[in-house]
């Protein structure tokens, strides 16, 4: 008999990847303008500390609202006590509203529906704790979030079934990869109880289009199960296309009030866009009543410090303020993706195009010695430790193409940010310059070619299937370099 | 359609427990608008020193402000790190040890944060415990473990009966009963968690208990928890005895070295400082295994960092600690006698207890006959006609039935003598 629990010892809360294992390189050794300038560059952490200036001042004019009072009389005492896993109403409210505008008021929630729970990592085992039986599974598409191993798994004893995801379409999901995984499952003998998005997507940085939504209601309408919709990043939407949520899809093809209504659930959070991850604000949105009561007492495991809501159902209730905040919000994100984007392309490195989020999709797939995870974990390593960023490597996503990296930009300073591409620039250099020999360059052309006529053709072959099955259709996006491009570069370095 | 979880009543809310507070909500006393509503002394709160809190508050705006030495500190609004922010842990160890007149001192390294000590009992078992095993639990104790210990976790409980006979106290045929009745259902047994001080007992474990449950699970290689979330209401003697300080009166930590690594904490800062709205709780382990899953558990559960920043400098305010904790006793201690002699006059007793926020109430004399079902039928009475929410005996799962948890802390004075007034009323009857 094991001292501890199966839990304890085993590795699902899949901490030893490399997506951590960067962090805590990271940490030993973090870049600081002053202190540290030649220690790691973090960019592999998700965080939105472009705005921090915008909320002090708010602060600033509201005391009552860190002071704990309402019309300058202390309620202390009521905050206090304040434990009722309903959650505090003005919040609930304020939240719903926020969530709302967002949505470009294109759809109303109703506060009943929401349950407040301690960040949206408590919020998705939740609803994983409320949908499925340990051994049961959930499909998401690949890539996604690396911590959703142990948010989604390691407690709850769910398995998650990849829907592969490729950039021959901009990683966008088919009708073919969701159908494939749910066969994949069905080997496993895993019983499928939904699918899971992140719309946004993380890591893609993406939003999703209204065909592909389309699709995914039409599955879930057609196997009879759940979907959950991770939307904590759809304040980071800064350029068109605007974001969609998939209840305004529902709402849109008149299916409110019918089955699948009910198995349409939302994950919001106030982490990315307000940038407060301290706070632990996360919710459930649900059109189930069972499901909200369940999640409801659920919650109790992961309330949030009434402090935390008063404070923010304050901020949130300031219309002003929010519309204000979200505006420059995505001013901000939206420079300096640009900075990033245009950055990296001076260094021959192409991001996939992308409108939200708080990162960049980076093609680093020219860079690597062979078309292999093994390359692409030494590639990342070589980043880590010598070019000394911490980016996030896409095996860590699940992505099941090498060579695809994930790059954040909202967590630092445009100066940070401006070294880090000057150290990755670089770096890109180096590699060109490296003992190659006018031989070895013209076999890198040559395999350059090749891979670009491969994935043109899968490509191709991917386009294909579209033409047999729905009448779907896919933008398609350039997300590689051209020919021209790589020959320039080497050229360039040579 | 949905999980076995969602659809299932393991989450225990249809007990009697939680169905007195529906009530109470329905229909609430309040002194002015409402004098004839029900009287909740259902929930083991301590609302009796928030003023001692709020003027500690209004002297350090700072801290709640998120400033520092007047400038802005707001950027501690990102801080999310599951290890706890170090200042709040270091804070957190010397009042852990304070309650325990420092005669034990912890490690921060060894703290992990959750919210709340629901959040934190329900980490260790995932932590300790497979689905399908079986922790053991002396009775009576808190309605909520229920679902805090089993619901998600499939973990079962096994009662280890105790007693009006003896004062209800532990004892080792108690134990070895329980761990047979496991072995009988197939169940292998992880661990006992206690709770100390009692809820809703009200007492504190002796000596010979604690020396129990060491030989006990040194013999059966098991683990001990011990949820001790009431430790600062301890208001009169004998003193309060940490099962760490017991560890280390028997040198465990080189005599046993295999059980201090199976021996954890639950605490909490609901009970003692009156927060609970906060969630504020913690797991304490010398098994660096434990502390190092509970830390990534913890994920799940993180205390907010607003809330962290303020807590680490209302504690790092010793003066300030040590008077609250001198003033919170004192006051518990008379709404307690209060309550005590109150009850008397309606020729009700109560087991004599020193800590906690509640009496542990003998009613057997009011029961039609000696069962539950006259147990429920006497608690409903007294929620529905005498208007006070109390607490039963059995969902507390007490062996016998006749005994009612009362809270006193969570009231006024005027409040509690109201609620004995109508008491009395109702005895005399």
């Amino acid at each position: 008999m094991g001292l501890l629990s199966r839990k304890a010892t085993c590795n699902t809360h899949g901490q030893d990847s490399s997506y951590f294992l960067g962090w805590q390189e990271y940490e030993k050794n973090p870049y600081n303008e002053v202190n540290n300038p030649n220690g790691i560059i973090q960019m592999g952490l998700a965080e939105n500390q472009l705005c921090l200036d915008l909320l002090e001042p708010w602060l600033m004019k509201n005391p009552d609202a860190l002071g704990l009072k309402r019309d300058g009389i202390s309620i202390f005492k009521e905050l206090a006590l304040f434990q009722d896993y309903n959650g505090f109403p003005a919040f609930k409210r304020a939240l719903v509203d926020f969530m709302g505008e967002i949505r470009g008021n294109k759809v109303s929630f109703d506060p009943n529906h929401v349950v407040l729970t301690a960040g949206a990592t408590s919020a998705n085992e939740t609803l994983m704790f409320c949908l499925a039986d340990q051994g049961d599974a959930f499909l998401l598409p690949t890539p996604y979030y690396p911590g959703f191993d142990r948010d989604l798994r390691w407690r709850t004893g769910v398995e998650i079934v990849p829907i592969h995801c490729t950039s021959s379409n901009g990683f966008k999901v088919t009708l073919p990869a969701i159908e494939q995984a749910y066969r994949q499952a069905q080997k496993r003998k895993l019983r499928v109880k939904g699918v899971l998005i992140t719309n946004p997507s993380n890591p893609l940085g993406t939003t999703m289009a209204r065909d592909e939504l389309d699709l995914l209601i039409n599955f879930i309408e057609d196997r009879q199960i759940h979907l959950i919709s991770d939307e904590i990043y759809s304040g980071t939407v800064f350029t068109s296309p605007s974001f969609v949520s998939v209840m305004e899809v529902l709402k849109d093809r008149n299916l409110d009030q019918t089955q699948v209504w009910e198995r349409v659930h939302i994950v919001y959070s106030l982490s990315k866009d307000l940038g407060l991850p301290g706070f632990r604000v996360g919710a459930i949105y649900s059109n189930d009543p069972v499901v909200v009561s369940a999640a409801t007492k659920m919650s109790s495991f992961g309330l949030v410090s009434s402090q935390t809501q008063y404070l923010l159902s304050a901020m949130l209730l300031d219309k002003k303020f929010t519309k204000e905040y979200m505006s420059e919000n995505h001013k901000r994100l939206q420079k300096q993706q640009k900075d990033l984007v245009s950055g990296l392309e001076k260094a021959g490195i192409r991001c996939l195009d992308s409108n939200a989020g708080l990162f960049c999709w980076v093609d680093m797939r020219h860079l690597l010695k062979s078309n292999t995870f093994e390359a692409e974990m030494e590639l990342w390593q070589k980043i880590v430790y010598h070019v000394k960023i911490n980016i996030s490597p896409g095996s860590s996503c699940h992505c099941i193409e090498p060579g695809w990296f994930r790059v954040c930009f909202a967590n630092m300073s445009e100066s940070t940010l401006k070294l880090a591409i000057q150290r990755l620039k670089s770096f890109v250099s180096s590699i060109g310059m490296k003992s190659q020999s006018h031989q070895e360059l013209k076999s890198l052309r040559r395999k350059a070619r090749n891979n670009w006529v491969f994935r043109h053709s899968l490509q191709s072959f991917y386009d294909r299937e579209q033409d047999t099955t729905t009448k779907v259709s896919f933008s398609y996006r350039p997300h590689f370099m051209s020919l021209s491009n790589i020959a320039a570069t080497l050229d360039a370095a040579a | 359609m949905l999980s076995s979880k969602a659809s299932c009543n393991s989450h225990g809310e249809d007990s009697s427990y939680f169905l007195g507070w529906q009530l109470y909500d329905n229909n609430p006393f309040h002194g002015v608008v409402n004098p004839t509503g029900i009287i909740q002394m259902g929930l083991a709160e301590n609302q009796l020193s928030f003023d001692l809190v709020e003027s500690w508050l209004r002297k350090n705006l700072d801290a709640m402000g998120l400033k520092k030495d007047g400038e802005s500190v707001f950027r501690e609004a990102l801080f999310q790190d599951y290890h706890g922010l170090p200042a709040f842990k270091k804070e957190l160890v010397e009042y852990m040890a304070k309650i325990r007149g420092n005669k034990v001192t912890f490690d921060p390294n060894n703290l992990v944060l959750a919210a709340g000590a629901t959040s934190a009992n329900e980490t260790l078992i995932f932590c300790l415990v497979d689905p399908g095993q079986a922790i053991l639990l002396p009775t009576p104790y808190y309605p909520g473990f229920n679902r805090d210990l089993k619901w998600r976790t499939g973990v079962e409980i096994v009662p280890v009966h105790c007693w009006s006979s003896n004062g209800f106290r532990i004892t080792m045929s108690a134990l070895e009963d329980a761990y047979q009745s496991a072995q009988t259902l197939n169940l292998k047994v992880k661990g006992v968690l206690i709770t100390n001080p009692s809820n809703p007992l009200g007492t504190t474990m002796t000596r010979e208990e604690r020396s129990h449950l060491i030989t006990f699970a040194i013999a059966k290689n098991i683990h001990i928890i011990s949820d001790e979330v009431f430790a600062g209401t301890v208001f009169d003697s004998p003193g309060f005895i940490s099962i760490m300080e017991a560890a280390m009166d028997r040198s465990l930590e080189n005599e046993n070295p295999g059980l201090w690594n199976r021996i954890h904490i639950v605490y909490s800062l609901s009970k003692d400082l009156g927060l609970p709205g906060f969630r504020v709780g913690m797991i304490y382990s010398n098994n660096e295994t434990v502390v190092s899953a509970a830390t990534r558990m913890s994920s799940f559960g993180l205390v907010s960092s607003q809330t962290q920043y303020l807590l680490s400098n209302m504690l790092a305010n010793k003066k300030f600690t040590s008077k609250y904790m001198k003033e919170n006793q004192k006051r518990l201690k008379r709404k307690k006698e209060m309550l005590v002699s109150g009850l008397r006059t309606s020729g009700m007793e109560c087991l004599k207890s020193n800590a906690g926020l509640f009496c542990w109430v003998d009613m057997r004399h009011l029961l039609s006959s000696n069962t539950f079902e006259a147990e429920t039928k006497l608690w409903k009475t007294i929620l529905c006609e005498v208007g006070l929410n109390m607490t039963a005996g059995e969902s507390c799962h007490c062996s016998e039935p006749g005994w009612l948890r009362v809270c006193f802390a969570n009231m006024s004075q005027a409040t509690l003598q109201i609620a004995m007034r109508r008491l009395r009323d109702f005895a005399e009857r």
